[in-house]
């Protein structure tokens, strides 16, 4: 929250509350990541050039995106498995349909457009009224989807989209003073994270928080939880399909690209501080978590870790990160709650997730008593 | 919670509960049996024949032992999602110890059990003293277990002596001895939950955590016992596997999808992805559907790729069917004794008006407080 320090009075109280939001489980996952930066830059002193820290950027978008798309499925209290299937099944489609025609790139890129909003349709219906798990109905869409593109190719890579298509992913605008090149794919998570941003903050994307922190409280205050719930669906699921966009061009096809996006996803939005369960989380702070997730493995890279220790390192990494996040919440809530819990849990908190900037200092998450009781699926 | 002053629910209401979850699911079993049976008839094959029947519950026993476990875990409203790594290394633990040598197989059970217990305890340490989602700690374990596999193996090793290997493939009439062990542990982990302290301790910390430490339960406990006898059961998996396959292999647990699947069977039994609901029993039936449909596809030899796609459909539209019922009155267990007519806990669901008052933020205890007085 940039808010929060800049309307403190003093610098030196600014600087301390910068500090103390840093700490906070919410703030923590921008201290990992710079740590984590600084740290590939020890090893790794040419990592600071602004060329290879935008080909970072590059290489986190595609991931970065879909853990915006997952944050508001995760902060409206669902899941979404089904993404990595989406993108597999997005890069297989732009490789069929596209071939090497470039007339073809708008009207199948609008396709694509159009059959991700209807994965997430689907989704969303099956979970809002059929009353189904979303875990389930997403994980029967995993199942589904993948098998279906997989049928449809022989299981095998086929297909390659005309280069015009695959410059999206891979090709940038040339010739930049400081950094060179600007791949588009850095535009394109500058303009998805600005609009996430924005729609976070207007009504619809705070119904969404308050959805996912009390659904009966938003189904009492007029919510229409269908259409809210579902259109996280339909979110995730169009982030999934501008991930795989860009994944077309970057990785090229094949129908492993993608898989297991969902958990890495999942991963990043859970590093980024927000709750599984729902109801509380920063989407800055859920790319943020991609970021970081993705300067770990780089950082990983650079140190000589064997690749196949990648994944015990992250798992480590994962639960560390969120246990801290979660004893924090703990102690803080043991300090004052005897007092003054139920009044500030159940007066401050609303469907605001932001706090008014002229009150900087608490956490809002804090507020809550309830981590314990929000965690389950 | 009992001194609830809010009206009862509706006698019809009342009586079309008790058509309980286990029920539905073996009624939804009878239905995918008789749907089967017709299927495979209509391409000229006998789905009742011994060696069909052989082949389902063949099928049944791995996935059957995961989720036996996974229920107990998701009754307490965790996941355990490190399970098909537990299964693998298992497998490659009992295969390097046993080494051809029938007289190891004593010691590499133990190992192996020893091994889950291990993780067990971890996963349930983490959930429940460092508060991390079981969904987070159990991705983060499996995959510290998957980098462990990954550096250390590359392929499959070990050797099972054929003594072992009996487990794997002999049986009783059509029955095979692994289904039989399997449906043994599935009665031993049903009359566990039913009858013992921490078994229905489980319910009460899976229904509500905070209702339950109220009541003074340890909650931490019945979650670290849920954990450690999912990862006991993963690694009898691994054990079965490894008999079967006469070698340990590093990728036979995700090549199963045993995690999302075991998950997908025990919701499929009627266990509540939230915890506090479900039976052993009605997993086990959530197993057999599975293992039916999969039996079904492979006689009648339908392409690899769109069995994982009907795979997808039978989960939502079998939970569809099911949560269609139940989803509206979720609390009540203990129906039949008045001694916790646990149906307050539904009313903070939006079943009466006890819900309307909840805050946005007022937490289950709040409510629960509120309840009481």
């Amino acid at each position: 929250m940039s808010a929060v320090t800049s309307e403190s009075p003093t610098f030196g109280r600014r600087l301390a509350g910068f500090a103390r939001v840093l700490i906070s489980p919410r703030g923590a996952v921008f201290l990992l990541l710079i740590v984590l930066l600084v740290a590939i830059t020890v090893l790794n002193p040419s990592f600071a050039d602004p060329s290879q820290l935008i080909r970072f950027v590059q290489r986190v978008a595609p991931v970065a995106i879909v853990a915006i798309g997952q944050y508001f499925v995760i902060v409206g209290g669902e899941f979404d498995l089904s993404m990595g299937s989406v993108v597999t099944a997005q890069v297989v489609i732009a490789g069929n349909l596209i071939g090497q025609n470039d007339a073809n790139s708008i009207p199948v890129l609008l396709f694509m457009l159009a059959f991700g909003a209807f994965i997430g349709l689907v989704n969303g219906l099956i979970v809002s009224f059929l009353k189904v798990p979303s875990f389930i109905v997403t994980l029967g869409m995993m199942l589904a989807l993948l098998g279906a593109t997989l049928y449809w190719t022989g299981g095998a890579a086929t297909g390659n989209p005309a280069d015009s298509f695959r410059q999206i992913g891979r090709g940038g605008i040339r010739d930049l003073p400081v950094i060179d090149i600007l791949p588009w794919s850095v535009v394109i998570l500058v303009v998805v994270l600005a609009v996430a941003v924005w729609f976070a903050r207007r009504p619809f994307g705070r119904t969404i928080i308050a959805l996912g922190d009390n659904p009966t409280a938003a189904r009492f205050s007029g919510t229409r939880s269908w259409w809210v719930k579902t259109s996280t669906f339909i979110i995730s699921s169009l982030s999934a399909t501008v991930a795989g966009v860009l994944l077309v061009g970057y990785a090229g096809v094949h129908p492993s690209v993608g898989r297991g996006y969902e958990f890495t996803a999942i991963t990043a939005v859970v590093l980024g501080g927000v709750v599984l369960g729902g109801g509380r989380g920063w989407v800055v702070a859920a790319a943020a978590g991609a970021f970081a997730l993705e300067a770990l493995f780089t950082l990983l890279n650079f140190a000589g870790v064997p690749s196949t220790y990648r994944d015990a390192v992250q798992g480590a990494i994962i639960i560390l990160a969120v246990a801290y996040a979660a004893t924090t919440f703990r102690a803080r809530r043991r300090g004052r709650a005897l007092e003054t819990s139920p009044v500030a849990s159940t007066g401050a908190k609303g469907p605001d997730p932001n706090p008014d900037p002229a009150h900087p200092a608490p956490n809002p998450s804090t507020q809550r008593a309830d981590n314990e009781t929000k965690g389950g699926s | 919670m009992s001194t609830t002053t809010t009206p009862a629910p509706t006698p019809a209401r009342r009586g079309r509960r008790r058509l309980d979850a286990s029920l539905i699911v073996g009624i939804a079993l009878i239905g995918v049996i008789v749907i089967g049976a017709i299927l495979v008839a209509s391409v000229g094959r006998n789905f009742f024949s011994a060696g069909n029947i052989r082949d389902i519950l063949t099928g049944m026993s791995v996935l059957g032992f995961v989720a036996i476990g996974q229920t107990f875990v998701i009754l307490c409203a965790s996941l355990d999602l490190s399970v098909p790594y537990v299964v693998s290394l298992s497998s490659l633990i009992a295969a390097d110890l046993m080494a051809g040598n029938p007289a190891n197989i004593p010691i590499a059970v133990l190992a192996v059990l020893a091994f889950a217990v291990i993780v067990g305890l971890a996963n349930g340490l983490i959930v429940s003293k460092l508060r991390v989602n079981g969904f987070i700690a159990t991705l983060g374990t499996g995959l510290i277990i998957k980098g462990y596999l990954d550096t250390n193996y590359k392929g499959t090793s070990g050797l099972v002596p054929p003594e072992f290997q009996y487990i794997g493939a002999t049986g009783v009439g059509p029955v095979p001895i692994s289904t039989i062990i399997m449906l043994a542990v599935a009665v031993v982990a049903a009359f566990y939950l039913a009858r013992t302290r921490t078994g229905n301790h489980m319910f009460a910390v899976g229904g509500n955590e905070q209702v339950a430490r109220l009541s003074g339960i340890r909650t931490a406990r019945p979650l670290i016992v849920a954990h450690v006898l999912c990862s006991v059961t993963a690694a009898l998996a691994g054990l079965l596997l490894a008999s079967r396959l006469g070698v340990g292999s590093p990728t036979v647990g995700t090549q199963g999808g045993y995690d999302l699947l075991s998950i997908a069977a025990v919701v499929l039994g009627g266990t509540l992805l939230m915890g506090g609901r479900g039976s052993i029993w009605g997993t086990i039936g959530g197993v057999a559907i599975f293992a039916v449909v999969d039996n079904v596809m492979s006689v009648m030899q339908v392409n690899p790729f769109l069995k994982d796609v009907v795979r997808g459909i039978v989960i939502v539209a079998a939970v569809a069917v099911y949560t269609a019922r139940v989803t509206e009155r979720r609390r009540p267990r203990f129906t039949a004794s008045g001694a916790t007519d646990a149906s307050g806990g539904g009313i903070a669901r939006g079943e009466g008006p006890g819900g309307g008052n909840a805050g946005v933020g007022t937490t289950a205890v709040e409510r629960s407080q509120e309840e009481q007085s």
